[in-house]
């Protein structure tokens, strides 16, 4: 099961031309700056913009060329930046719109109304209701016109910080539950880091990199795009929580981390987050410093960024890699190279979800 | 008082407006779509002779429409042929001037509150498996509502003002084309300013009145225009 789409589309002053191979189930990212062609990307995979090339959903044809199947005979669910209820219906019937029309089986309208938390707002006009409010109404629209693709534009893009927070959780929830592929666009390497599983990275109309996230991520030759957001994600199991010290012990594939008791039970799986600033680089192991994870390390490679006093170092810490931005300066009294032993000092530790 | 020749107008004025509204919306809804979304070469002479009327006098706009309706009009011709006889100084040849003459006023709001719905509500149907016609009547239809009322109420008011073109196409035959405008001007012809100050009177508070709910019942229509 995959998602193989083939575009060219040539717009004045820019062009598309992508060739992607996309898992079948999961949520995979399309992450770049604006004006990359993210949201082109995802328009012609919902055919609301017509490029030519070829777009084949888990063995469904549905461009071949020229020939295109209307968005409306595409089993998908569109999200867009701005919610787009329709003003003149309440939520109630601005959720039923797809389901009434989608054929085969309905989605449990209940189910996705009480995993969105819409019961109180069903009566409430569009109008009436908040940015993230308007947000979840709009996922779970297109949650129930039973799709078999779900393409989400930026959907947190139009909301602050707070509602932002609110909506994460129902994303995370819908990460965790639904069985089909969603490719959810976005310039946030926050939100990428939490939900993606997949990421397909996009600059000027091109896909530079596509892979699982925490490879792609990990990688030093792409992090100038994610510039103050480079960083290693990967998951670890809760082994110990120490409730003296209010400290929950995680197990990676290479070590243990200290991180604050987040309250996830012992055994839980989490998603860990380490940016490239957050990590120093030791040549001898201190014992008398505040940093609580002190883990040894193998550089791997070494990539210059966008300051000439900065350089970007991947390390592999067992079998998992992170990425340090130290100076250019410390890199060489150091002496970092490729097999070097080191001491990695990892400041900070994100759980995300 | 109104005289039963003065009511027999009234009520031909009223009925003359309320077809060709009716005539003017079911004809305007499509021609005002397809203005609001085309990017055809043809959207501005399209436009441009939706919206002759606003600047032409309606007596040129008569005078043509009596030659192409006339007995050697084309028109004419065919609706002879056809057995509807010919249209000038009839009832119905009014109602063809004016569906021509009224045209703007009912197109032209539609095409701006089509174009305030703009594209993103139809995407978001078209996602939602609503093919294109479902969509225009689900969707396009509902939230032009306002562009809808305004057309309506401008069509309505502009039919039952027009005076030129009646005269030129339709003549002042009692009972078939004498509507109100008309028969005011008849009255002041003939110095009955008494009969002429009820039917004018009428007139302006029929007109200030539609105006007057124009603005201020429907806020959303002044927004839409």
């Amino acid at each position: 099961m995959s998602i193989t789409a083939r575009f060219r589309l040539d717009h004045p002053g820019f062009s598309l031309d992508v060739d992607l191979d996309l898992p079948g189930s999961g949520i995979t990212a399309l992450f770049g700056p604006s004006g990359s062609g993210k949201t082109t990307l995802l328009r012609c995979l919902a055919g609301l913009e017509r490029g030519t090339g070829r777009l084949d959903v888990n063995g469904e044809v549905w461009q071949e060329g020229s020939r295109v199947r209307p968005t409306h005979l595409r089993p998908l669910g569109y999200v867009f930046q701005d919610a787009r209820l329709f003003a003149h219906l309440d939520v109630g019937r601005n959720l039923d719109f797809g389901r009434v029309r989608c054929r085969g089986p309905a989605a449990d309208r209940a189910a996705i109304v009480d995993m969105l938390g819409l019961g109180p707002l069903l009566e409430r006009m569009p109008e009436h209701l908040s940015g993230g409010e308007q947000q979840r109404v709009a996922i779970a629209r297109a949650l129930l016109a039973a799709p078999r693709l779900l393409l989400m534009d930026e959907p947190l893009a139009a909301l602050d910080h707070a509602r932002k927070q609110e909506i994460l959780p129902y994303l995370e929830t819908l990460r965790d539950q639904l069985d089909i592929p969603v490719l959810y666009v976005s310039h946030n390497a926050d939100e990428v880091a939490r939900l993606a599983a997949h990421i397909v990275v996009m600059e000027s109309g091109r896909a530079v990199a596509q892979g699982p996230l925490a490879e792609i991520l990990a990688r030093v030759d792409l992090p100038i795009r994610l510039g103050e957001d480079a960083g290693a994600v990967f998951a670890a199991t809760v082994a110990e929580r120490d409730a003296g010290w209010h400290l929950a012990r995680l197990a990676f594939d290479g070590g243990e981390l200290w991180v604050r008791d987040s309250g996830a039970a012992v055994g839980k799986t989490v998603r860990v987050r380490i940016l490239a600033r957050d990590v120093s680089i030791a040549a001898s192991r201190h014992e008398d410093i505040s940093i609580l994870n002190v883990l040894p390390a193998t550089v791997t490679v070494q990539a210059d960024e966008e300051h000439p006093a900065q350089v970007l170092v991947q390390l592999r810490v067992g079998q998992q890699a992170l990425l340090a931005r130290v100076t250019r300066r410390s890199a060489q009294h150091l002496a970092l190279q490729p097999g070097r032993q080191v001491w990695v000092q990892i400041k900070a530790v994100a759980l995300i979800g | 008082m109104l005289t039963a020749a003065d009511l027999a107008a009234v009520w031909l004025t009223l009925r003359l407006a309320a077809i060709t509204t009716l005539l003017l919306l079911l004809i305007g809804t499509p021609v005002a779509w397809w203005l609001s979304r085309t990017r055809s070469w043809w959207k501005g002479p399209v436009g441009a002779v939706v919206a002759l009327p606003i600047v032409l006098p309606p007596t040129v706009i008569g005078f043509y429409l009596l030659l192409l309706l006339g007995p050697n009009g084309p028109v004419g011709r065919f609706t002879e042929w056809a057995g509807i006889g010919l249209l000038p100084f009839s009832f119905w040849g009014l109602v063809v001037a004016s569906v021509f003459y009224s045209m703007p006023f009912v197109v032209q709001p539609l095409q701006n509150a089509f174009e305030a719905v703009g594209e993103r509500p139809l995407e978001a149907a078209a996602t939602l498996r609503a093919a294109p016609l479902d969509a225009f009547f689900s969707v396009a239809l509902p939230l032009a509502k306002p562009g809808f009322v305004t057309a309506a109420i401008l069509g309505f008011a502009h039919t039952v003002g027009e005076f030129g073109v009646v005269l030129m196409i339709g003549g002042n035959i009692p009972d078939k084309t004498r509507v109100v405008s008309v028969l005011i001007y008849d009255h002041v012809e003939a110095l009955e300013y008494a009969q002429a100050h009820w039917l004018a009177g009428g007139m302006l508070a029929f007109s200030f009145a539609v105006l007057l709910a124009l603005y201020t019942l429907n806020p959303a229509a002044r927004r839409g225009r």
